[in-house]
């Protein structure tokens, strides 16, 4: 059977990761590289770099973070946080990324998700969504810019839209959740896979071990992502990995 | 030496990256007489079967490696370089494949719950006994394909399921293939790379 997947998502800032994450034995608590090498000695199914980087050299410089970090990490590799050309989506996978993840580009131009899929494969093409619940049209909301800007979209229909164009996994963070260590939105996740057939990776919310069973007892997501909880230690992934399996939940 | 076929595929470099990474004496090459001199060879592959063909042919190279396997050279074909050296593709029409092994490339089924492309990690079960197996029985390797062989089974060394036993690792004499990435999976991937070293440095040494 295939596994649930477990996914520490990394900020990256001018080639640092932003939030320092709080093992012992790094020297440096700031390195991509040596952070994802001690995720990968922890379990870690795949890595997320989010660049955050707010300035002219940002895409050099997560490319060559990313290249610095696949010469030392054997594990999947998806970046997001600025892609909008072919071009980007090319330098970073060809530094070693192994799927692009295209969030406010693709709302912005739905096209381009065509064009990624058609020149490196589906497999290589994340669609990243932030969604919001918006109550007045009890649906829920695509948000851009970081989560920042509202968009007149259903994220539902987006979600179809960006799988027909191509893309090969959708990689959904909840606003709502984001940040409260509240649990996954789960009636999010259960609606999104209800009308599309491509993995999806569940965002925000997690505090808990707990949260991850109820993520994969509840709704048929593939994967979960969490940040803080790793970085900072209060949850490890062995120990999430044990509590999934011991409730039948197929991990690695 | 171990060359890298270079035919403008997508894993080719992380491929590298993971022979660096190991000391493994390795060099990218597109050249009949680098690749008729290696020692080994690996055929990484990512994207559909027919542009990869198409790739090796505008480039002369299914001839030397059809030479090259026949010479009795270990021979690695990693995802869809697995699939390449089967005899016939089924993706996007009927296209030969290299024909070094016997069988042939065919859809994973779709059914509910096996999304396609099976994409994650995976586990292997050795179907028989060889330095391959030895590395990947019961391990967790990472797969991302839509297709999958169907051979005889005097030449699967493992398989994984996911709806139906996909051949995970495929041999017959000097030929190997990994439907997964190896490059990507973790230390029991470096490991089998590590296997394929070994079997390439069997291979160099003249035995009595």
């Amino acid at each position: 059977m295939l596994t649930k997947r477990i996914i520490p998502c990394l900020d990256v800032d001018h080639g640092r990761v932003k939030k320092g994450v709080n093992f012992v034995n790094l020297t440096d608590v700031g390195d991509p590289t040596e952070i994802a090498r001690a995720y990968e000695a922890q379990g870690a199914d795949e890595l997320v770099f989010l660049d955050i980087t707010a300035t002219n050299e940002k895409r050099k410089a997560i490319v060559d973070t990313i290249a610095s970090v696949a010469s030392q990490v054997f594990m999947p590799l998806t970046v997001g946080g600025g892609v909008n050309t072919v071009a980007d989506m090319q330098a970073l996978l060809k530094a070693g990324a192994d799927k692009v993840a295209l969030n406010s580009a693709a709302v912005a131009n739905p096209d381009l998700i065509r064009q990624g899929a058609e020149k490196f494969g589906a497999q290589c093409i994340v669609v990243a969504i932030d969604v919001r619940y918006q109550a007045s049209q009890d649906r829920y909301q695509v948000v851009v810019n970081g989560g920042r800007k509202p968009v007149d979209l259903d994220a539902l229909e987006w979600a179809q839209t960006a799988v027909a164009a191509g893309a090969g996994e959708l990689l959904v963070t909840s606003m709502d959740k984001d940040g409260t260590k509240s649990g996954f939105d789960l009636p999010l996740y259960q609606a999104l896979t209800q009308v599309v057939d491509v993995p999806i990776v569940a965002s925000g919310g997690c505090g808990a071990i707990a949260d991850f069973t109820n993520l994969f007892e509840e709704t048929q997501v593939d994967a979960g992502l969490a940040a803080s909880v790793f970085h900072f230690g209060e949850l490890t992934i062995p120990q999430v990995k044990a509590t999934l399996k011991a409730k039948g939940v197929t991990v690695r | 030496m171990i060359v890298i076929i270079d035919y403008d595929t997508g894993n080719t470099l992380n491929v590298k990256k993971a022979l660096d990474y190991l000391n493994i004496d390795n060099q990218l090459s597109a050249d009949p007489a680098e690749i008729l001199a290696a020692d080994g060879l690996i055929l990484p592959g990512v994207g559909a079967f027919q542009k990869a063909m198409v790739a090796l042919e505008e480039r002369q190279l299914v001839p030397v490696l059809q030479q090259a396997a026949a010479s009795g050279k270990p021979m690695l074909g990693i995802c869809l370089g697995m699939q390449l050296l089967f005899e016939t593709g089924y993706e996007f029409g009927i296209t030969p494949g290299l024909g070094l092994l016997p069988g042939v490339v065919v859809p994973i089924p779709s059914k509910p719950g096996f999304k396609v492309p099976h994409m994650g990690w995976n586990q292997n079960q050795a179907q028989q006994q060889n330095p391959f197996a030895a590395v990947f029985d019961q391990e967790n390797t990472y797969f991302v394909h839509s297709y999958y062989v169907q051979t005889a089974a005097k030449n699967i060394v493992a398989t994984t399921d996911y709806s139906v036993a996909i051949p995970s690792i495929v041999q017959r004499n000097n030929v190997v293939g990994m439907q997964f990435h190896p490059e990507k999976s973790g230390q029991v991937g470096l490991a089998g790379l590590t296997a394929f070293k070994e079997m390439v440095n069997d291979a160099r040494v003249p035995r009595n």
